[in-house]
């Protein structure tokens, strides 16, 4: 026998093997470490700048300045109305269309699906790009109508998320509900609201989330349409980093996950959780 | 009677029809409109100068654009490989960790999906500023804050693709492995890596469909690198958005729609293809196992 | 080997999930070479999770586990000479049947002899062994499950075969993988073993159930491993099916002439194909023995009634081999002490009906049924039941004698008689919590003529001492016929799931495990279902205490 030293450095080789089973769970761990470092700790640091001033000290100045300067708070209330009004929209739009593309009779095997989707794999800023130079073409120039163009716009990007959730729960649409409430006597009107409306409830719940956030947010659309006429919050933020003003910037971001936070109260209890049919999830 | 409602069928369908290809025609004009004047040299919209393909050759020329296109495809490559190697992983482990961890990864990992781009884009930024100022004088933006960025944009969709098929995967597959002599590694690639597969392919198409469109973080988060050089990395968003904020769209980009709207034209059907002859090819299986039977 | 034939021997194996839920607790086992074992009990008794525990899917919390005498407790599952027939299959179903065999073949090296280049075998020494042997020395001497002495003496020896591995020159070998002829081989043999000749191309997916079932076992035989474990593997066949495949895997085990080690919860399959039965119940042994063994002499209520049809009857010991219940006396072969309560297992097939009069006792048909070669009569005795085969036909209303061979009363030792909390504690309002669940009781029993003041102190009054025993840790106990069961949850005390039950001749024992595993056995007459939610309630004057610490330790200055 060599040494009861050497015997001593191997020791952690056994340990180790006995925790074979645990190797899976630990695949984890740079994920968990990313999320931690990327996700986390940035979501936190936006809570501390948000009441910070440029110095590091504790300051509402941020929230002051928001809630008083008119030109900070109007973007609130234009973002929320642009996003109610395109959300409505979209819904308007999208129900009865994805309501036809459920019907297996019009849309045998899901071709008409991936048409609508179709367009999303191009480049969003190029298509935003070709809408304003068609409406420019057309005399419907963000220049003299900033709300219509840039309304026109969001409908157009947002309309194909609108309608793939709603499409999804169409599928699973129970049709011969829909055949008995008729057959009791309930005209397609009765039959609509008291059962189709219901039926689909989850899926504009759904479809709503998906229009709602990102129109509120979005930046290029309102930007290149209206010809920077219309500041939503997306474009407020935006202006905030171009002029490293971030304390103001983070307080913005902060009111954005606030609304997040009330929207996802209201509509948890339709929620489904299929979150991977958000953004660009249903796609595939 | 029957041929009223035959007839009222009938009529309900063709409405159905006329809706929906209008509003298809509707979704698409810009993109068709955009590749009919691909092939005319005019400056704007709507002017026909005669047929030429002169746009595209004019785009190959253009530096800036194919700096662009270059970046694009560097960045949506390098960050959804790495992404769907993370995700993936993410998901197998947490699968297998105990229920405080699972919780609480699953619900940072929900944090990005159900949180505006912008914001997290600005978080993102804040969090490298502030590094800059209190950690490390030298921070720069780079290639490596842009892939940040793009990973936390797509890697939680790789993870969310991934968790159901682990789910549906009899737990008992990795351990058969195991027992027939698979080291834990060979067993992960042997017996869950074909099981998830699926998933793993979907959440990486994922991926690269976020990173290839994506302004907002890209604009956030880029600084000087790859083909750019000393100057900040563009991307295509980055870069038509530049250029369409005062003035319409340049020429040559009807062109790159075109190409793009081409492509992801064939990669679809390509895809239709695929999918129909693997169903094609299950189905007429069962057909021959039946005749066995 | 000087080990007695015993291939697999589980050593005070103990499992514990989540440092609380208690899944094998102190299994020790033996297993001989070639061997069929079965694993018998209910789901949850533990008998997966030892199986798991010997294929290596799960390491025992303490314990260890040889095979042939080598310690294998930690050691992965892709090391262990062992293979598995899963519940499911587990069959891969990207792989057809061919490559879903060939598994583990694929990965299989073996050694071949090294030459120089004069065609000598080369000598070296032995590294694997040296590795082996230093590891084998490190977990020895981290294994605090020995003694000091011990220790020293096993370290000796292996130091001593290690300075020998490495000072001698053996002759070398390389490994290498199978060739194509090899495995092609050995997987025409496999399918050849379960019957599914030619069937190498097929996809998992278009194969029966009893099909995959084959695949499953030829991967696993194809192997050649030294001990076959097979959990619960016809579980999922329909009727017909299994009981074929039973035969089969019986055939089998005699053709390969491997150790089988088979879990199941049907006891049917067990007595039918097993060498040896192991019934478990919570995580433990009950009784280890063969299929006869097991059947004819039961060790305790809850094997009679788990293995076959069985009557049930609490009884008291009247003499030397004598035994009284159903309101008789009765002969037996056990013998126990005087007026020891004892349960009383009577097979149905082994009561002998009569004329009125001519038995120990006499009863009353109240329902038979037609069974084929038999009829299976329910008979009223006083307020018991009993059930007895017979092959004479009987009318149903008329009164018989019953009678039993001494040698077929099996007399064993009451299981429990009382329930007991050992992790009881008295709360500030004078009750006792157990499970988390506040009983009223009667403190004033800890200490005799002591009254409770207006604090909620014991108080002595001898020496007017004050006792305040809010937190105080207690051992409470009650009597079997204490609780009362009720469906109205708001009822009792602590409400629980019924898991168990058992007819006892007049009266049924249960089971009630709360949703923290904590177990109430009560005896009602009534008839509760397994499953059933049910509230527990216990009067307080049946609630015993007592004190785990002195009295004295609660004094109040």
């Amino acid at each position: 026998m060599s040494s009861n030293e050497t015997m001593a450095k191997t020791k952690k080789g056994s340990k180790f093997r006995l925790f074979f089973r645990l190797k899976r769970r630990y695949l984890a761990i740079p994920y968990a470490i990313f999320l931690l470092l990327f996700v986390l700790i940035p979501m936190l640091m936006i809570f501390w700048y948000a009441f910070t001033d440029k110095a590091g000290n504790p300051s509402g100045e941020a929230a002051v300045s928001f809630f008083t300067t008119p030109s900070k708070w109007s973007v609130l209330l234009v973002s929320l109305f642009l996003g109610v009004q395109t959300t409505l929209i979209c819904l308007l739009l999208g129900y009865p269309a994805a309501y036809i593309l459920a019907n297996k009779k019009l849309n045998r095997n899901g071709v008409l699906v991936v048409l609508f989707v179709l367009p999303m794999w191009i480049n969003f800023v190029i298509r935003t790009g070709a809408t304003r130079d068609l409406l420019d073409w057309i005399g419907l120039s963000g220049g003299k109508y900033p709300w219509a163009a840039t309304l026109i716009g969001m409908v157009y990007n947002y309309l194909p998320f609108t309608i793939l959730p709603l499409y999804t729960t169409m599928l699973k649409l129970d049709r011969s509900q829909m055949e008995a409430a008729s057959d009791l006597g309930a005209n397609p009107v009765q039959v609509f609201f008291k059962n189709v409306l219901p039926q689909t409830l989850p899926g504009i719940v759904s479809a709503s989330e998906m229009v709602f956030m990102p129109v509120m947010s979005s930046y290029v659309i309102s930007d290149t349409l209206s010809e920077g006429k219309i500041t939503l919050f997306g474009n407020s933020i935006y202006l905030n980093f171009t002029n490293s003003q971030w304390n103001s910037g983070s307080f913005m971001a902060v009111v954005m996950l606030v609304i997040i936070a009330i929207t996802m109260v209201i509509t948890h209890k339709f929620d489904r959780g299929d979150a991977s049919t958000r953004r660009g999830g249903g796609l595939w | 009677m029957v041929e009223s409602v035959e007839r009222k069928e009938k009529i309900q369908k063709v409405f159905a029809q006329i809706y929906i290809w209008f509003l298809l025609l509707l979704m698409y004009a810009p993109i068709l409109v955009l590749v009919a004047f691909s092939f005319t040299d005019a400056d704007v919209l709507g002017k026909w100068n005669g047929f030429t393909f002169s746009l595209y050759g004019k785009l190959f020329r253009s530096e800036a654009i194919m700096v662009a296109v270059g970046n694009t495809l560097i960045v949506a490559l390098v960050s959804s490989v790495i992404a769907t190697i993370l995700g993936t992983f993410g998901a197998i482990g947490v699968y297998e960790a105990n229920r405080h961890w699972k919780r609480t990864i699953e619900f940072t990992n929900q944090i990005p999906v159900v949180t505006p781009e912008i914001v997290l884009a600005l978080a993102l930024t804040v969090l490298f500023v502030f590094c800059r100022e209190h950690f490390f004088p030298n921070f720069q933006f780079s290639f490596w804050t842009l892939l940040a960025g793009h990973l936390v944009l797509s890697t939680p969709f790789v993870y969310l693709n991934v968790k159901p098929k682990l789910e549906q995967m009899d737990p008992a597959l990795y351990e058969a492995a195991l027992d027939l002599g698979c080291h834990p590694r060979q067993a992960l690639w042997k017996a869950t890596l074909p099981e998830i597969a699926p998933g793993v392919f979907s959440g990486f198409l994922i991926a690269i469909t976020l990173s290839l469109d994506d302004f907002i973080v890209t604009a956030f988060t880029a600084g000087p690198g790859l083909l750019s050089g000393e100057s900040k990395i563009s991307t295509i968003s980055t870069y038509v958005q530049g250029v369409i904020k005062k003035h319409p769209l340049p020429p040559e980009l009807r062109a790159l729609c075109a190409l793009i709207f081409l492509v992801v034209v064939l990669v679809v059907v390509a895809l239709i293809f695929v999918n129909r002859r693997r169903q094609a090819g299950a189905s007429g299986r069962h057909e021959k196992a039946r005749m066995k039977l | 080997m000087d080990d007695n034939g015993i291939i697999i021997s589980l050593q005070h194996v103990s499992k514990v999930f989540d440092k609380t839920f208690v899944a094998v607790d102190d299994v020790s086992l033996d297993i001989k070479r070639g061997e069929f074992v079965t694993l018998l009990g209910p789901s949850g008794c533990g008998k997966t999770t030892t199986l798991r525990m010997i294929a290596g899917f799960d390491l025992p919390t303490s314990g260890k586990i040889f095979l042939n005498g080598r310690d294998i407790t930690n050691l992965p599952p892709y090391e262990r000479p062992v293979n598995t027939v899963f519940q499911h299959y587990a069959l891969f179903p990207n792989l057809d049947v061919y490559d879903n065999i060939a598994f583990g073949l694929k990965l299989k090296r073996i050694p071949v002899p090294c030459f120089d280049k004069e065609g000598n075998p080369l000598k070296g020494i032995d590294k694997a062994a040296v590795k082996r042997l230093k590891k084998q020395w490190r977990e020895t001497r981290n294994d605090s499950h020995l003694s000091e002495e011990d220790r020293e003496h096993q370290l000796a020896s292996i130091e001593e075969e290690l300075q020998k591995a490495q000072t001698t020159e053996v002759p070398l070998y390389k490994m290498r993988k199978l060739s194509a002829k090899e495995i092609d081989e050995k997987v025409a043999h496999a399918l050849a073993i379960v019957d599914l000749e030619e069937m190498e191309d097929r996809d998992i997916q278009n194969l029966s159930g009893g099909q995959q079932q084959r695949v499953a076992i030829a991967r696993a035989i194809v192997n050649e491993p030294s001990v076959l474990l097979l959990d619960e593997p016809l579980s999922a066949l329909d009727h017909k099916m299994r009981v074929d495949m039973q035969l089969e895997l019986k055939n089998m085990h005699k053709k390969l002439g491997i150790t089988f080690i088979y879990v199941t919860h049907d006891q049917e399959e067990a007595l039918s194909m097993s060498d040896k039965v192991v019934v478990m119940k919570d995580g433990a042994i009950q009784q280890v023995g063969t299929p006869e063994n097991i059947y004819n002499e039961p060790t305790s209520a809850y094997v009679a009634d788990f293995i076959g049809e069985s009557n049930i009857f609490g009884g008291t010991m009247i003499g030397p081999k004598q035994v009284r219940f159903l309101g008789a006396n009765w002969q037996c072969v056990d013998d126990f002490p005087l007026n020891q309560k004892v349960d009383v297992v009577v097979r149905p097939e082994d009561v002998i009906l009569g004329e009125k009069g001519k038995g120990v006792v006499d009863g009353r048909i109240i329902s038979s049924i037609f069974k084929g070669e038999d009829y299976s009569y329910e008979l009223e005795v006083g307020k018991n039941e009993i059930t007895c085969r017979d092959h004479a036909a009987r009318l149903v209303g008329s009164e018989v004698s019953l009678s039993v061979a001494p040698e077929n009363l099996q007399i064993m030792e009451k299981e429990l008689t009382n329930n007991v909390y050992t992790d009881a504690y008295l709360d500030k309002n004078g009750a006792v919590v157990i499970d988390g669940a506040a009983f009223a009781c009667d403190i004033k029993t800890l200490l005799k003529g002591s009254s409770i003041d207006e604090n909620g102190y014991l108080v002595d009054p001898k020496n007017n001492k004050k006792y305040d025993l809010n937190d105080a840790d207690v051992i409470a106990s009650f009597d079997l016929d204490a609780p009362e069961l009720s469906d109205d949850l708001s009822a009792g005390e602590i409400t629980g799931e019924i898991v168990g039950s058992v007819w006892i001749g007049d009266h049924y024992q249960y089971i009630v495990r709360t949703e923290d595993e904590e177990d109430f056995v009560c005896n009602t007459p009534y008839q509760w279902n397994i499953g059933d939610h049910v509230s527990v309630h216990v009067p307080p004057e049946k609630i015993s205490l007592r004190l785990k610490k002195g009295l004295d330790s609660y004094v109040v200055e």
